[in-house]
């Protein structure tokens, strides 16, 4: 009965179609899948932030919100550094090989400068925020603990150059945001070039 | 219930007239009532386990209408979320009980979607032919995931807020895209404003479309393919002269009597949760979340809510950040292949031997017990013995193929028998 119906014409153009139409909608899609990308606000207010340290003491530390994440600047005390430097094989990546920090940060300190430790304080793990433990050997972290950050969600600890330990869940090290030194004790973090 | 669907559009004329018939001439009214209530044909063996998908159903249309009320005082905004829900708990009239209602409905859903789940489990309910069933089925439990999921960072507490970080953090494993990933999810360099104004959008509109569309088309399946019973016996391969299964009893009235029983003492049990215990000892609505969200603090102990407890346990077991991950997926998603590792030549457990009895216990057992220490703290004891539960989790199913095989079985009735 379809003796006079072009059945491969009918195919190509139903394929045709289909192809057409498969095209349009993944343009479409693209705006609807893009509008989830954090807006140009959430961009402004990502803008990097101004620090005076001038006022933190030796063994204090301070912390600062950038982008929604704490951001914590501890000046280590001259034990607080010595520990740093002597740190044994009980850190997974004791020599910063991981890129958790920019290429300034990459030394024994990992740091810009010895005593000034910038951290993200969100725990690689899971983002949970750790807490400060400078005590030495308490009960509940054990008598091999010399200070450091304990994550309470899932149990990471981190020592005072934020390296991670082994053992634990959390993979990396804390990640030092990009940061610089405007003046001696004012340092500006989320930006390490150009004008701030 | 696939019999004639001509000739009830002949016996409409024949037996109805006047405004049902205006209205069967005009929309298939009386056939669909035929087909799924008084003529779908349930087995008559149907036991009490085989109220939860209608108890499901009921939790769903609770949600729905609390949920519907609730939007209606609730503000989607990191400054006025936590305020708006104190507002709707002590200025709005009766906001408290359509809030309880809502947050004990979250909770119970899971509650009678687990019975129901095990039912499927005990009774090999996921079996050839009723696969798409149980797939179906397994899409609805991820949906009602991703709704309580989004839904639990609303109130914008400190659990909402450092709960929804953890989760979403999930997806930073995954190489390469991760961290590309959780910034699209969120909108945002952290957890903010904008993640709280999308997840809701989620709550409330996109997710529960799904749900329901889900709910209707498990539904149809089950229609197409006959509910299984205690015995594992299909009822359709024994019909009567008149083409009905002779084990089979009309779904209305005989099974919706049933369900309103069950409904009714579900309802006693919700209500006094709702009245007595909305917290349920802070297993319902977590001690954490009565703080406001505070992006600079985690507390000290982040747990999510009990009906995920299970596979956060799995997550923390595992001392690799990917490797937990996907072992935590892994323990939802091999749900969904559950029809095909089982190679038993029965389907109820009622005449499987012991080999499978005891591996079902073991899980049952196995689940409750990552369900509670997916409460506790990570720590010595409880991380190994979260790990002896993750092997014995997984064991269920992959061993599957095995001791379901080598199992001695009983042989199973002709038709279905009345011990039940």
């Amino acid at each position: 009965m379809s003796d006079d119906v072009d059945l491969s014409r009918r195919h190509f153009l139903g394929v045709a179609t289909a192809v057409t139409g498969g095209v349009g909608a993944v343009f479409a899609a693209y705006p609807f899948l893009a509008s989830w990308q954090p807006s140009a606000r959430a961009q402004a207010l990502g803008a990097p932030v101004e620090v005076d340290i001038g006022k933190l003491e030796p063994g204090a530390m301070m912390k600062v919100e950038w982008r929604g994440k704490p951001v914590w600047i501890l000046r280590r005390t001259d034990v607080m550094q010595e520990r740093v430097v002597e740190s044994g094989d009980y850190l997974r990546d004791p020599d910063s090989e991981q890129p958790q920090q920019p290429e300034y940060a990459t030394n024994e300190y990992r740091s810009i400068k010895p005593e000034v430790l910038v951290v993200v304080g969100s725990c690689t793990h899971l983002g949970c925020s750790p807490i400060e433990r400078f005590d030495i050997a308490p009960a509940d972290l054990g008598p091999d603990w010399e200070g450091g950050f304990y994550c309470p969600c899932h149990g990471s600890k981190f020592d005072l150059a934020g390296r991670v330990y082994k053992g634990v869940p959390a993979p990396l090290n804390l990640a030092v945001p990009p940061h610089r030194y405007l003046t001696d004790t004012v340092v500006l973090i989320g930006a390490d070039s150009g004008v701030a | 219930m696939s019999n004639s669907t001509h000739e009830a559009g002949a016996a409409v004329t024949g037996r109805q007239s006047g405004f049902y018939a205006w209205i069967n001439k005009r929309f298939p009214l009386d056939r669909m009532l035929k087909e799924h209530v008084t003529e779908y044909y349930a087995p008559k063996n149907l036991n009490w386990w085989y109220v939860f998908g209608f108890l499901s159903m009921l939790v769903l249309v609770i949600q729905l209408v609390t949920g519907i009320f609730l939007t209606m005082s609730y503000k989607p905004a990191a400054a006025d979320a936590f305020a708006s829900v104190e507002y709707i708990m002590r200025d709005v009239e009766w906001g408290w009980l359509l809030r309880y209602m809502h947050s004990t409905g979250a909770s119970l859903f899971f509650v009678v979607v687990y019975i129901h789940m095990f039912r499927a489990l005990m009774y090999g309910s996921y079996r050839s032919p009723r696969e798409l069933l149980w797939v179906f089925g397994m899409f609805i439990y991820l949906a009602l995931s991703a709704e309580a999921f989004f839904g639990y960072l609303l109130p914008w507490g400190q659990m909402s807020y450092w709960g929804a970080q953890v989760i979403v953090s999930l997806a930073g494993a995954i190489p390469m895209v991760g961290e590309s990933l959780v910034e699209w999810v969120r909108g945002d360099f952290f957890i903010s404003d904008i993640t709280l104004n999308r997840f809701f959008a989620l709550h409330v509109i996109a997710v529960p479309l799904v749900l329901i569309g889900l709910v209707v088309v498990h539904i149809l399946a089950l229609h197409q393919v006959g509910s299984n019973n205690p015995d594992g016996v299909e009822i359709k391969e024994k019909k009567g002269p008149d083409g009905k299964p002779l084990d089979g009893v009309p779904f209305h009235p005989y099974d919706t009597a049933k369900d309103l029983v069950a409904m009714i003492v579900f309802l006693i049990v919700f209500s006094a949760i709702v009245f007595f215990a909305p917290e349920m000892g802070g297993y319902f609505l977590e001690h954490a979340n009565f703080e406001p969200a505070d992006p600079l603090k985690t507390p000290e102990h982040i747990a999510p809510v009990w009906y995920f407890t299970p596979f956060y346990a799995v997550l923390r077991a595992v001392p690799d950040k990917l490797g937990g991950v996907i072992l935590m997926g892994g323990a939802m998603l091999i749900l969904f292949f559950l029809p095909w590792l089982d190679r038993s030549p029965v389907k109820s457990l009622r005449y499987r031997g012991w080999m499978s009895k005891t591996a079902l216990a073991a899980f049952v057992v196995s689940f409750v017990a990552l369900g509670f220490l997916g409460t506790q703290p990570a720590t010595g004891m409880y991380t190994i013995l979260a790990r002896v539960f993750t092997v014995i989790y997984f064991g269920y199913f992959l061993l599957m193929p095995l001791y379901t095989k080598y199992d001695a079985v009983k042989p199973v009735p002709e038709r279905v028998s009345h011990h039940g």
